[in-house]
């Protein structure tokens, strides 16, 4: 109905391409206005910064400025791609973001089915409101909720194996463990979160479809199996696809929150080597690459996913 | 209807796991608020409290009077008032005037703002246009970065992509101008959605670490999760000590738990409000773009 009036009053009361571009622009001048401070805000906070990666292939020093800054080329991705940092950078990243696909993905949707097999409507508001909380807790609170759970000194987990008499372990400062806890984090915080897409997409299966199933005989798990699980099959692939573009996203401020001196080999990743040798050591062209490096590749990524998903026949994201 | 017995062991085999989902979840707000209210010389003897027998609120007097902590409440909150005000300001308007379809260059705008969120420069080359822009060490190092953001103009616009022409022409002829038109029609048609926006900014204003990490210097123009980081880890006791008050401070775990409950509160008071609003959100967010 309303695109109807919508089409219908573009042809009549606003004929478009009928004015110049100037007195169409003149026109919509108070428009223009409207959207002026939003638009100065990106240009200058999102595209001028845009600009500044070119200090990614200068010496950039604040007293000589932008403009005169000697080039140096590519000096800076050498000396990233040949130190020691680079492979465990990479590695550390990858780690962490496998991990989360492999035990983190696949929590939402079992949880979701579970939640879709509740046959009271109450129970099942009362468990969506505890897991999607979490979501809106900050970093902060949630690593402070980890140390407050698991450090040595103060942790209850901690308090409570040793009254059953084993020896407390470091949970916060044991490096084999550190990705695992990472991904632990994530699931505490957006499990819940991340079953509100696939909920919305299982409301629309016709219930006749479950009918149908149970008088060709399917239980429970089969019906979940072969109703449920294909009614969400897009919105699994789609997901899955765009967590592999963001696999060199990890969240600067969960790792950087969670590091520690003993874990420091495990737990630098691009963003918190960008935020060490660029903020705190003042190389902020070598650093610009790095950051460079991976927004590139990050960008790729993204691309190349919405590309496959696409080709998949499914609804790219842009 | 009736059930079989396998229907009835997968019912409460559900019920179970879900209950076990739920309580993994509460049981670490529930500690931290349970020892938090307990009593100092109590927690002290008994070191695990459940349940406590004997209440009290000495962790939440010392906090409350202590001036670094309270300051940093405050300066979260003028972020999560002012700082929303001026995102939504720039945010709606911005997404009002892409949303109209006759705009000459929308198209350009829109894919331009896309490609914002696509690729980040990074922190370094936003760390220096902050610095020269003269806002280092200054609260409006928080707020401007922040105005916008790629997402929250896209979802803003198809919200408004479903106003339908018909109304502001009406208005139109009756003498109004584009602004008057988003001032007088567009905004109280939009209050709620646009108060859903709201929330959302200052839930990421009350959150806001990073940039606070990178931009301020000056410990009192922290916000509350930068300061509560430092009661955490301890490393710098300084961020309480301020002014130490003369008599003994509850044991430190219970101070940083409270401080974890206060800093919680605010979220936990908005989440019934939230919660009405998200699920919407979300799927226009991470299925349409």
């Amino acid at each position: 109905m309303n695109s109807t009036v919508t089409a219908a009053n573009e042809k009549t009361v606003i004929p478009r391409q009928k004015y110049h571009l100037g007195k169409r622009m003149f026109r919509d001048r108070y428009l223009y206005l409207l959207a002026l401070p939003g638009l100065l805000f990106f240009l200058i906070l999102k595209f001028v910064p845009m600009g500044g990666i070119v200090i990614a292939f200068q010496n950039y020093s604040h007293y000589i400025g932008i403009l005169k800054s000697p080039w140096v080329g590519f000096d800076h991705f050498i000396r990233l791609f040949t130190g020691d940092q680079f492979w465990l950078l990479l590695r550390n990243t990858m780690a962490i973001s496998l991990l989360n696909l492999f035990f983190f993905f696949p929590l939402p949707i079992i949880i979701s089915l579970l939640l879709n097999e509740l046959r009271s409507n109450r129970y099942k508001r009362v468990i969506q409101t505890i897991i999607y909380l979490p979501h809106f807790l900050s970093w902060v609170i949630i690593v402070s909720l980890t140390f407050l759970m698991l450090s040595v000194s103060q942790g209850v987990i901690n308090q409570v194996i040793e009254m059953a008499g084993y020896d407390k372990y470091p949970f916060l400062t044991e490096p084999k463990i550190f990705w695992l806890m990472l991904t632990l984090q994530s699931i505490w915080k957006d499990a819940g979160w991340g079953t509100i897409i696939f909920l919305a997409a299982m409301a629309s299966v016709d219930p006749q479809l479950y009918e149908a199933a149970k008088m060709d005989g399917a239980g429970r798990l089969r019906s979940m199996w072969h109703v449920t699980l294909p009614a969400i099959r897009n919105v699994v692939v789609i997901l899955f696809i765009l967590q592999l573009g963001n696999i060199m996203d990890v969240g600067f401020e969960q790792v950087f929150l969670m590091g520690n001196g003993a874990v420091s080999n495990v737990a630098e990743v691009f963003e918190t080597y960008v935020y060490r040798m660029g903020i705190q050591q003042g190389q902020f062209s070598f650093s610009t690459a790095v950051g460079l490096f991976k927004s590139a590749i990050g960008l790729i990524l993204v691309v190349m996913a919405n590309y496959m998903s696409k080709k998949m026949g499914e609804e790219g994201v842009f | 209807m009736r059930e079989n017995l396998g229907d009835r062991v997968f019912n409460a085999a559900n019920i179970t796991f879900l209950a076990v989902v739920a309580i993994v979840t509460l049981f670490p707000i529930y500690y931290v608020v349970v020892v938090s209210f307990s009593d100092p010389t109590d927690y002290l003897q008994r070191k695990l409290v459940l349940f406590p027998t004997k209440w009290s609120f000495a962790s939440y007097e010392y906090l409350l009077n202590n001036k670094s902590f309270m300051r940093s409440i405050g300066n979260s909150l003028f972020l999560a008032t002012v700082g929303t005000a001026c995102s939504l300001m720039v945010t709606a308007s911005l997404a009002y005037a892409i949303s109209r379809k006759r705009l000459a260059g929308r198209k350009i705008i829109l894919f331009l703002i896309l490609f914002t969120i696509l690729f980040n420069p990074g922190i370094i080359p936003n760390y220096l246009v902050v610095k020269e822009l003269g806002f280092l060490n200054s609260t409006w190092s928080l707020i401007v970065p922040s105005l916008s953001a790629g997402w929250f103009v896209i979802l803003m616009k198809s919200f408004f992509d479903n106003i339908p022409d018909a109304l502001e022409e009406a208005a139109k002829i009756d003498g109004c101008n584009d602004l008057t038109v988003f001032a007088r029609i567009i905004i109280p048609l939009a209050l709620p959605a646009i108060a859903a926006f709201g929330l959302f900014y200052a839930v990421m204003y009350w959150n806001m670490y990073f940039n606070a990490l990178l931009y301020l210097n000056d410990y009192q123009k922290w916000p509350i999760q930068l300061v509560l980081q430092n009661i955490i880890s301890d490393s710098a006791a300084g961020a309480l000590m301020e002014d130490r008050l003369t008599q003994q401070p509850p044991p430190s775990e219970m101070l940083k738990m409270a401080a974890v409950v206060i800093a919680v509160t605010p979220i936990l008071c908005v989440y019934p409000l939230l919660q009405k609003h998200f699920a919407k959100g979300v799927m226009v967010g991470s299925v349409k773009g």
